[in-house]
């Protein structure tokens, strides 16, 4: 009976409008934008996906989805539940709202050690509010167990999983013996999307409420700190191309081009 | 006491010196005290004098057949062997297919923290700054790392190279790693045929977005690309769909390019878009809405429907390439 661990946080849209999107610098925060939601972060339902995608091959699986994060993060959780995961966890304490990537590593691993047995725990590549992409590896590390990134397809087949792994050109193929982690790309595909039945079933499954006391460990310190956050201006003068037609617009900006010897 | 620089040189697929290591060599002149590369690879020891031209004292080769292509499993042992022996203050790896693998495990090894992707990095007495995108590339995130040593993977092209003077002692070191130790296998590789300039090289860069409706109008780009003597890239909503090859994807978790000029032509310009292409200065965008927020990056904004547009375009390109 396979076992896969999905990892998941929840950010702020990341397709919030440029316009819209505001930091606090003094606070070193971002200010949420009226309107804008806080959802699933993109890579992890892409990872949810690819559980769902071997629980499919494989029925008797069990998926559960592991979350760190305060209150609302239960939001992301029932999302994954919708989506198909079995159980969720919800580790919500207030010693570690301000963990960093290597603190919430050692949070994951020791919820994951909690949960026992496990053949296959999956990633986001990267989260999609600070971008750093180093939870999974580090997981993988402290529970020393081979990790592949930045997956676009994932085959289980009970001692080892078989990767295609995203390349700068093309992909290539790795296997890893399980237990192992795998991060996981949107080349993948789209994840799916819950219908108004499963979201109804996902309110009857479980959702554990851990802290740190359950886990039995203190809040882990935090390995970087945050000095500055801050929009940069990226703005540059923009000169508008001219003219009635297509034709005339297009001989100005071919001008323009030329005149700065750039074709 | 740690001290200095310790840079994690690259080699390209056909084995010559990747440019990032000299970016890192630059980088960490700058940073100041000594640095020290390591090169790791299968067939890296011709090229580990060059990779000493940079700036670095002393580069440490590594040639091993294990270490032909990156595997975690292979590579970590030896740069924490090497990080150990080194006890450098500051370690720095690119942003690149290797970098980004190795350096958090290798910062988890070494019981410390990485900070990724930086553009700008800087001392303040014995604590790096390290200064990187976030949020999609929407906002700027200046770090401290409490941990010793510090690291950092800095993006590609992001800084400058220095221009090669001086050499370096150049030291030979075994992987000293066995193969069982490799728990993971590459059973195979899939890379497209490349056609014509890469995009990572070229000088001029057409893109295409969502707002091009369907693969069929790459065809027009394509041509386009072709007078211009420049290479084709698209948005992710255009990989996601199908409509062109992944490997052309721009942005964020694409490719970062840098060519002088970039032509994007139904593109609306998200920030994880516009953070591949954050070092271009000339930037000329084809939208038929007013208010894309691709034209406050760009330096010419042609508010027009590119069906119409881009062939007329073509034929005025075509007229100047003529003389
Ligand atoms: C974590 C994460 C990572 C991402 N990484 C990347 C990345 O690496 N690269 C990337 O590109 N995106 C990335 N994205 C996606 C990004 O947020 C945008 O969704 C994407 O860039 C939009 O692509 P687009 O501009 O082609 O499409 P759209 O946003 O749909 O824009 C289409 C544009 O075409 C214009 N248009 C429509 N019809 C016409 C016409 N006839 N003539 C002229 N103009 C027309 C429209 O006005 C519009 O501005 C990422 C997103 C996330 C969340
Ligand atoms: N607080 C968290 N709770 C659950 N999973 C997380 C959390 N933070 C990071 N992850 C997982 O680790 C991946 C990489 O995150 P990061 O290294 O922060 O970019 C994410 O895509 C998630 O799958």
């Amino acid at each position: 009976m396979p076992h896969i661990i999905c990892f998941a946080k929840q950010v702020p849209d990341p397709e919030t409008p440029a316009s819209q999107f505001k930091v606090d610098e003094a606070a070193k925060k971002v200010i949420p934008a009226p309107g804008v939601q806080q959802v699933p972060s993109q890579f992890d339902t892409i990872a949810v996906e690819a559980a769902l995608r071997i629980k499919d091959n494989h029925p008797d699986s069990t998926i559960t989805v592991v979350s760190l994060g305060p209150d609302p993060f239960r939001d992301t959780i029932k999302h994954c539940l919708a989506m198909g995961v079995d159980e969720g966890v919800h580790i919500n304490d207030p010693a570690v709202n301000d963990a960093d990537h290597w603190a919430t590593a050692e949070v994951l691993a020791a919820a994951v050690k909690k949960l026992g047995d496990y053949d296959l725990i999956l990633t986001g590549r990267q989260s999609v509010d600070w971008d750093m992409g180093v939870v999974g590896s580090t997981v993988a590390e402290i529970l020393g167990v081979p990790v592949v990134t930045i997956a676009k397809q994932i085959d289980y087949a009970g001692d080892k999983v078989t990767v295609e792994r995203v390349l700068l050109d093309g992909f290539e193929t790795v296997e890893a013996p399980t237990p192992c982690v795998v991060t996981v790309s949107n080349e993948l595909g789209e994840p799916r999307y819950p219908q108004l039945r499963q979201i109804m079933q996902a309110a009857k499954k479980e959702v554990k409420p851990w802290t740190l006391a359950d886990l039995g460990i203190s809040a882990p310190q935090n390995r970087v700190n945050l000095e500055a956050l801050y929009v940069p201006d990226t703005s540059v003068e923009t000169e508008v191309i001219e003219g009635e037609t297509a034709q005339e617009k297009a001989a100005t900006l071919a001008k323009r081009l030329s005149d700065a010897k750039l074709i | 006491m740690p001290n200095g620089v310790l840079i994690f040189g690259e080699a390209t697929e056909d084995g010559k010196l990747a440019a990032i290591t000299a970016e890192l060599s630059g980088a960490a002149a700058a940073l100041g005290g000594p640095v020290t590369c390591a090169l790791l690879g299968s067939g890296v020891e011709g090229i580990a004098q060059e990779a000493g031209q940079y700036g670095a004292e002393k580069v440490i080769v590594v040639d091993d057949p294990i270490l032909k292509d990156y595997q975690g499993d292979a590579y970590l042992p030896v740069a924490e062997r090497i990080a150990r022996e080194v006890d450098p203050a500051v370690i720095l790896l690119g942003q690149t297919m290797i970098g980004r693998d190795l350096a958090p495990l290798l910062a988890q090894r070494l019981g410390t923290a990485v900070v990724m992707d930086c553009m700008a990095l800087s001392m303040e007495g014995d604590k790096l700054l390290a200064e990187r995108p976030c949020y999609g590339g929407a906002a700027r995130a200046r770090y401290t790392i409490n941990g010793t040593p510090q690291i950092a993977t800095v993006r590609v092209k992001a800084l400058d190279a220095p221009a090669a003077s001086g050499s370096a002692e150049v030291v030979k070191q075994d992987a000293g790693v066995s193969a069982d130790q490799v728990r993971t296998t590459i059973t195979a590789r899939n890379k497209p045929e490349s056609t014509g300039i890469r995009l990572e090289d070229a000088t001029v860069v057409v893109s295409g977005g969502r707002g091009l409706g369907g693969p069929e109008a790459f065809q027009q780009l394509e041509e386009l690309a072709d007078v211009l003597g420049g290479a084709v890239g698209a948005s992710r909503a255009v990989c996601d769909l199908g409509w062109y090859p992944v490997a052309t994807q721009v942005g964020l978790t694409g490719k970062i390019v840098t060519p002088d000029l970039y032509i994007a032509i139904g593109i609306s310009g998200a920030s994880q878009h516009m953070a591949g292409i954050s070092s271009v200065k000339n930037i000329a965008s084809v939208n038929k809405d007013a208010d894309a927020s691709i034209f406050k990056a760009s330096r010419w904004a042609v508010v027009h429907d590119w069906k119409e547009f881009v062939p007329a375009f073509l034929e005025e390109v075509k007229k100047v390439k003529a003389g």
